[in-house]
């Protein structure tokens, strides 16, 4: 009776080796069933269940019982950094708004604010408040997870943790690389885990940890079908390794988007997978990927199928460059491509609203209220569901009733249209700013007029000039002089070399003024530079009808490349700025993968005067 | 209260089944646009017929070795919770497939290999009171599941289900995984009536929740990797509404898995008989049965009718019986019944299999 009552499930990668060791102890059946404590178990059972509980044990105090004040309902998340950076899952926070309160196994409640959403992922990033010191989870490399794996999921199934201890469920993943549709074009669960281990209703947005006690993934979906809203043994969690990859773009506190190719694919029964369609004002077109191109690589993962291309793609954000493999014409090209956004901005946020039976969190109404005054921002406007049949409705509205947020917890929200929480945003604005001085110092005056001067990799003299209404270059018989953004913006759709001074002033209004005054600017998350990690933060500022990037490295803050869109259909101008120390010794201006103008600094003349 | 935090978890009906109608009646290799039109994803990947290498490197585990023996089968179905695909693993190196025997069969299925690879199956054996069919495609060098002599599990024994349950799986996507073990071994029979099933011997009761749509025709191993049952088709308690999770042990299905194999039977139609001439052959009226009107392409042999003090109504044939076999052959539909007639002589005898209900019945039926 009791090969149960043996049964070990173990922290081991083989299920043979498991399995074996779950055989061996039957010997020891019919003793332990009539003496259960006067047996010594089996020392390899023992070790381990062992290791499984310390597993748990790692695992748990990152684990969190998200609830929705009011009765709203509720899900999990789980903490992945010490400052309270939580995952959850975009469907969990949609009816909660921008504030939610959070429990840990530790037994204490922490107020939390919503940092930023994925909707096409599924994604939400919350952080809980009050400490610096909070417990978080170790993140694993889920692409090294195979089917037959260990694991575990945590968290707050049926919302049963009114005590804040978490319920444990374990069990083998059951595959990897799964796709899931999106419901229209949200919620895609693309490249994610399968788990045999329960998941239920209220397990939404909290973690899968491997049998480490390393965080996985996010667990959000199940395939249910026709037997009732319980575990039937298939749930779906979206990998860590997507998560890494939207990170920065979640802490922005923006509504973030997915990437397409800009192309269509199809599996070709000859082998492989080839361009069924192209769009013409794709960066991919842009690098030579035409019909029939055969894609070898994305993201530096070989692809084969179709079905590879688009569970990839859907694990990358918008705008991300990623380096692409393909052959064409019989040459093989490897070049850093430039992703589309699967929406419009105001597109996702539409979407986003009706998408889900919970109201969305961000209204569409710019804030009344002054967002320091600490009135309730984070109402659910009444009536707004779409489906008045689901009961977890009734009771969202009836918790409207003016909930008052925690003074602490309001002064963290900030709303605005297209961000899930301004705030987190503009903490980032400040952060890039700091980092964009540091090789500079304070001074205002020094940006009022930049005068450069240096030699060209051919050994021409070359100076720039760039000062507000006044932009000038020269290089050999090269001489270009603007004195509005007008003529910038056609400088760099015809990719000129003067393409340089847009992003050289651009870099020089931004130190002068700062991110309020530039125009709009906003932190944009973290991006590849060229299709290459580290990730680099990102912010995008508006300089007349172009779009100006920084792109600084994560850990130094060093600004490594400015780069200025003007059309979307023509590559944008990157200035690509090499230091030595505080001093920027050489520049490169580059179209696509082209560089056009290599030039290194010999004189920086920062003018005092404004004139 | 219950419904309500049940909905806070936010779920999808799943998605559209992979029906065969679509795999079949898109021309392989057509240019299906994928990421404008992402449900075709899957469709691609059915369609071609091609053995891809996987992009991951190999897993040395045993759940990977036992995933490239399972398969994906593809047919009829596809409308009101009746999906178009189920499980089945290969139990020779020459493509024989074991699977269980439903209406996901009545097309010739298609057959999707774990590497992706695409087969027209052919169904050799049907054994209907075991629920067992058995495919065979066209492939040599299979890995394999033996079949094993004896039942070696027994209760409290850890498993493996591995199946393609809620079609997760596509083209070259290995089927899943799920662990648990057996939690008893019983008959089904003692229960008749309350689950609705032909077969009616010993049964695997397995705690985990395996037997899910599509699962049926998936394999079950035990911690060595060895077979010790195929998953059986849903079934649900009408009493109490709860689903049974149950495989069909390995040696209630051997005998029949290893004489189709070893060629001793099959329940292919022997075309090889002549056609006699229409006076000296049999046919429905000299049994004295009709059928329901052959309305379809391919309409199953339902009874409508049968002829008082005929040797159909000697036997007990009766109304909405459904012909399985004849004399051994499959009758896949009616066609196929009016053609094996023609090829007995009517002074002699010919046994039926019939299904009623859920219940399988053999009859001989005497001139």
């Amino acid at each position: 009776m009791t090969a149960k009552y043996w049964f070990p499930i173990a922290a081991r990668r083989s299920l043979l080796a498991l399995w074996l060791l779950a055989v061996l102890p039957s010997g020891l059946v019919s003793v332990s069933a009539a003496e259960p404590t006067g047996v010594e178990p089996d020392p390899i059972v023992q070790a381990a269940e062992t290791r499984r509980i310390e597993a748990i044990n790692r695992a748990m105090p990152s684990a969190v019982s998200v609830f929705i004040p009011g009765g709203g309902g509720g899900g999990s998340g789980v903490l992945i950094s010490p400052e309270g950076y939580a995952l959850t899952n975009f469907h969990v926070t949609s009816p909660a708004g921008t504030f939610m309160r959070c429990g840990l196994s530790d037994g204490r409640v922490y107020d939390a604010v919503l940092v930023g959403l994925d909707p096409v992922g599924d994604l939400a990033m919350i952080k809980l408040l009050g400490r610096d010191d909070f417990p978080y989870a170790e993140l694993a490399d889920s692409r090294k997870a195979r089917a037959g794996d260990w694991c575990m999921v945590i968290g707050n199934p049926f919302l049963l943790a009114t005590n804040l201890q978490p319920t444990v469920t374990w069990g083998i993943l059951s595959g990897v690389g799964r796709y899931q549709y999106p419901a229209g074009t949200l919620l895609e669960y693309a490249d994610c885990l399968q788990t045999d281990a329960s998941v239920n209703p209220g397990n939404s947005g909290g973690p899968i940890y491997n049998d480490e006690g390393k965080l996985l993934g996010v667990v959000g979906r199940c395939s249910f079908e026709k037997r009732g809203r319980v575990n039937v043994g298939v749930g779906y969690a979206i990998s860590i390794n997507q998560a890494k990859n939207f990170l920065g773009y979640l802490r922005s506190g923006r509504v973030v988007d997915h990437a397409t190719l800009g192309a269509t694919v199809s599996t070709d029964p000859d082998g492989g997978v080839v361009v069924s369609n192209i769009l013409e004002s794709s960066d991919a077109y842009r690098r030579g990927m035409r019909y029939n191109s055969e894609i070898l690589e994305i993201d530096g993962r070989p692809v084969s199928t179709a079905n590879e291309v688009q569970n990839i793609m859907g694990t990358l954000p918008a705008d991300w460059r990623v380096n692409v493999a393909f052959r064409e014409d019989g040459k093989t090209v490897r070049a850093p491509v430039r992703l589309m956004s699967v929406h419009r901005q105001d597109e996702l946020i539409e979407k986003m609203g009706s998408a889900l039976p919970p109201p969305p969190p961000v209204p569409d109404e710019p804030p009344k209220d002054d967002p320091k005054d600490d009135k309730a921002p984070a109402d659910i406007p009444e009536g707004k569901a779409p489906n008045g049949d689901l009961p977890g409705q009734e009771t969202a509205a009836k918790s409207k009733k003016k909930r008052s947020i925690p003074e602490a917890a309001s002064k963290l929200i900030e709303e605005r249209r297209g961000f899930a929480n301004y705030h987190f945003n503009r903490l980032e604005q400040q952060r890039f700013l700091t980092q964009l001085l540091k090789p500079f110092g304070d001074e205002k005056s020094q940006f009022n007029r930049w005068q450069l001067s240096g030699k060209t990799a051919t050994g021409e003299d070359c100076t720039l000039l760039v000062r507000d209404d006044e932009f000038a270059m020269e290089v050999g018989q090269f001489v270009f002089e603007a004195t509005n953004k007008n003529e910038l913006f056609e400088a760099i759709d015809r990719n000129l070399i003067a393409g340089v001074l847009p992003a050289l002033d651009a870099w020089r209004t931004m130190l002068r003024v700062g991110p309020k005054s530039f125009g709009e600017t906003y932190y944009k998350g973290t991006i590849p530079l060229a299709g290459e990690r580290p990730l680099r933060d990102c912010t995008v500022g508006i300089y007349g009808e172009m779009e100006v990037r920084w792109l600084m490295h994560p850990e130094t803050g060093v600004l490594e490349c400015i780069e200025v869109m003007a059309d979307s259909d023509t590559d944008p101008a990157e200035l690509w700025v090499t230091w030595n120390g505080d001093q920027v010794s050489s520049l490169e201006l580059r179209y696509g993968t082209e560089p056009v103008l290599q030039l290194s600094v010999q004189q920086w003349n920062r003018g005092g005067a404004a004139e | 209260m219950i419904r309500q935090l049940l909905d806070l978890y936010w779920i999808r009906p799943a998605l559209a089944p992979v029906s065969c109608r679509q795999t079949r009646l898109t021309p392989r290799g057509s240019n299906l646009k994928l990421n404008v039109c992402k449900p075709l994803a899957c469709v691609l990947t059915l369609l071609t017929g091609i053995s891809f290498s996987h992009a991951q490197p190999p897993v040395d585990s045993d759940s990977r070795a036992i995933q490239t023996k399972v398969v994906k089968i593809y047919g009829a179905g596809g409308m009101k919770q009746l999906e178009a695909y189920q499980s089945g693993f290969l139990v020779s190196p020459e493509g024989h497939v074991a699977t269980v025997w439903s209406y996901v069969l009545d097309v010739e299925p298609i057959v999707v290999l774990d590497d992706g690879r695409r087969f027209e199956a052919k169904i050799i054996g049907i054994q209907p009171a075991l629920e067992l069919a058995v495919l065979k495609i066209d492939a040599s060098d299979l890995p394999y599941l033996e079949v094993p002599k004896n039942l070696t599990a027994s209760w409290g024994d850890p498993v493996l289900a591995v199946s393609n349950l809620f079609g997760i799986a596509a083209g070259d996507e290995p089927a899943s995984v799920m662990q648990g073990m057996i939690a008893g071994i019983s008959n089904l029979d003692a229960r008749r009536g309350t689950f609705k099933t032909a077969y009616n011997g010993r049964v695997l009761l397995l705690d985990l929740i395996a037997n899910n749509p599509g699962a049926a025709g998936g394999a079950v191993v035990d911690a060595t990797g060895q077979l010790v049952g195929m998953l059986g088709k849903e079934l649900r308690d009408s009493g109490t509404g709860v689903w049974l999770n149950y495989a069909l042990p390995i040696d209630a299905l051997r005998v029949a898995i290893g004489d189709v194999i070893a060629g001793r039977t099959t329940t292919v139609p022997k075309e090889s008989n002549p056609i006699l001439k229409r006076d000296q052959s049999h046919n429905l009226t000299t049994l004295g049965m009709v059928l329901v009107p052959n309305v379809l392409e391919s309409t199953p042999a339902f009874v409508d009718a049968v002829m008082k003090d005929s040797p159909a109504s000697k036997a007990g044939l009766q109304e909405d019986d459904l012909i399985l076999l004849l004399d051994g052959q499959r009758i896949a539909d009616q066609q196929v019944l009016t053609d094996l007639l023609r090829r007995v002589d009517r002074r002699d005898a010919i046994s039926i299999t019939v299904q009623r209900g859920s219940e399988i019945l053999p009859l001989r039926l005497r001139p």
